[in-house]
């Protein structure tokens, strides 16, 4: 399950898009989106997913549970 | 905190002792009346002062590190840094940082690229604008890519601009050597506290090495990070000043313990500012209704810090994109779509000529000050006050009651007048309605005051003025402001002496919370 951004309370200050590995995070019309393709939750890069760590905003930067758990690669 | 006790204490050390003014006269009007052997220059006073010649050239014209510039000089802010990597209970990341910039308005997000038109456009506009500063909406050095960038490119097209920048400091030693290599000259860094248990209550968390700490382990490497940084500003040269948000009940007191470890880490200037909270700001201290200190609590606290450093009394918390004058706000004359139309011819022989002229002007009435301040030298009288002052920048006594959006506050003795603050008002003169309303705020503002100097003002307003007991003072219109309010309260101290009028002490005033929205 990669992250997700809710777009209504994202205060639009970039914070995630310069902390993510993956190059996963966009602008996208004043806000920040998470490409789910990229995402990888932060497994083997860091202890914590870094959105939800910089996020200035509480439970904004959230796991997507309509999708499957990322597998990291043997 | 107990207010009073420091207030006696700051009156004490600044008994009137004609010797000791004469001496502050001869050495061409110091920091204030209380002076003390262990400040590190005059900075933010008049003239040059005692600084050395290296540090007055770097202030001179910068209108936050010197008071006596900023009724002359301006700065402006771009918005190039959104992000942040702290979290602070003043501060709602829905909007700009309430306390470091003004509440309520986001600013515009700049690209570099439109950052260095923009300072282009204004400098061409603006030919007082000397320093363009970095301050956020977020943290400069959590941006660090955008920040320098923008630096880059506005060193290269305006050579003359200083630069400057303003960060909680968490991520300051990993950048003072770049810092240095930008001639970056002056860092703003804000210290509320030197103890994790009282960082603890203003810091929920922070970000660093990516991983998010809160508690007092979060404070402590905030503060850690910031003392180091700071340490290694100074040991480069760079000028730092120190930005402290006064909050009753959890730094107030500690604020002068800040004081002391910022000054012996070489800090050039401390600014405390009030804290800006209330409930529509959706900060945790707004929420939970954590007071705001009042005017004289501030001062007060001011005054306890001066013996030790130079205090900086007029910063107006502006906004991360603002422009103009301190106290002034231009940026709505240059919105991103307006600067990207303009044709902008950056002409760096007008500016320099302009500032020229604004030099003569600066020496013309240190002269009038100084002439008039040689007569009060033999007054002799221990009254302290304080006067409000009505004016559009300059120096001069040149705005109208009404048209006023602050007043700048000078406190008179026969030391001198010293700038000691500003209170910022709505518009009075708005017509038709409100009128009551507004004019009660004013006098709320300005309540400490004995007379408020204006160039013109209605029969209205003067006579509840009067009613308030504040005096309302015309006479100087388009004058210089210390040379009258030094001529002024030299009248005030004969009218005293002769029995026509008695000394009264006046009451608090209030420190207003709102957001400044307009730049009309």
């Amino acid at each position: 399950m990669p992250f997700k951004i809710i777009a209504s309370q994202c205060s639009g200050c970039s914070a995630c898009e310069l902390e993510c590995p993956n190059v996963a995070i966009s602008e996208k019309g004043g806000t920040f989106v998470i490409d789910p393709k990229k995402c990888t939750e932060c497994i083997g890069h860091f202890d914590e997913p870094q959105c939800v760590a910089v996020c200035p905003v509480d439970n904004t930067c959230v796991v997507d549970t309509s999708l499957p758990r990322y597998q990291a690669r043997a | 905190m107990d207010v009073s006790a420091l207030d006696e204490a700051s009156l004490a050390g600044s008994a009137v002792d004609i010797g000791e003014t004469m001496q502050a006269i001869a050495e061409h009007k110091g920091c204030g009346a209380s002076g003390g052997s262990g400040k590190a220059s005059c900075g933010s006073q008049a003239g040059q002062g005692d600084l050395p010649t290296e540090i007055w050239e770097k202030v001179k014209n910068h209108p936050c590190y010197s008071e006596e510039a900023h009724h002359h000089y301006a700065r402006m802010h771009v918005a190039v840094a959104p992000a942040c990597n702290i979290q602070c209970n003043y501060c709602n990341r829905k909007f700009d940082c309430a306390n470091e910039s003004r509440p309520g308005v986001v600013s515009e997000k700049l690209t570099p690229e439109q950052a260095a038109k923009k300072v282009l456009a204004v400098a061409s506009t603006v030919p007082q604008m000397t320093v363009l500063g970095i301050a956020g909406p977020g943290d400069p050095l959590a941006n660090p890519k955008k920040t320098f960038k923008t630096f880059e490119l506005v060193a290269k097209a305006a050579p003359d601009i200083k630069l400057c920048l303003s960060t909680n400091g968490l991520m300051l030693p990993d950048h003072v050597d770049t810092i240095a290599r930008f001639k970056i000259d002056h860092v703003t860094i804000t210290i509320n506290m030197v103890h994790p248990e009282i960082g603890a209550k203003i810091y929920p968390w922070i970000f660093y090495n990516h991983k998010r700490h809160t508690g007092l382990e979060a404070a402590k490497i905030l503060n850690d990070r910031q003392l180091q940084g700071l340490e290694m500003l100074t040991e480069r040269g760079v000028l730092c000043k120190i930005n402290s948000v006064m909050i009753p009940g959890i730094n107030d007191q500690h604020l002068v313990e800040v004081n002391k470890a910022v000054k012996s880490r070489g800090a050039f200037l401390h600014n405390i500012m009030p804290l800006i909270s209330a409930p529509e700001h959706g900060t945790v201290f707004g929420l939970n209704g954590q007071r705001a200190p009042t005017a004289q609590e501030l001062k007060a606290l001011q005054d306890a810090c001066e013996g030790e450093m130079n205090m900086m009394r007029h910063c107006r918390q502006c906004r991360a994109d603002a422009v103009g004058l301190l106290g002034e706000d231009r940026s709505a004359e240059f919105t991103t779509e307006k600067v990207m139309a303009m044709d902008v011819n950056y002409d760096l022989q007008m500016r320099k000529a302009y500032q020229a002229k604004v030099e003569e002007e600066r020496v013309v009435k240190v002269a009038a000050e100084q002439e008039e301040l040689a007569e009060l030298a033999s007054e002799m009288s221990d009254i302290k006050l304080l006067v409000a002052v009505a004016t559009k920048g300059t120096g001069l006594i040149n705005e109208h009651f009404g048209h006023a959006k602050e007043f700048q506050v000078y406190e008179l003795s026969t030391t001198g007048a010293k700038f000691v603050g500003h209170r910022r008002v709505d518009h009075y003169c708005r017509g038709g309605y409100g009128q009551e309303e507004s004019l009660a705020t004013i006098i709320r503002a300005i309540n400490d005051c004995h007379a408020v100097f204006v160039a013109k003002i209605g029969g209205c307003p003067k006579s509840n003025l009067l009613k308030a007991g504040i005096e309302p003072v015309d006479q100087y219109a388009h004058e210089f402001i210390e040379k009258s309010a030094i001529a002024w309260f030299k009248s005030y101290l004969a009218k005293v002496q002769s029995g026509e009028i008695q000394h009264v002490e006046r009451g608090e005033a209030a420190i207003r919370q709102g957001a400044l929205i307009s730049a009309a």
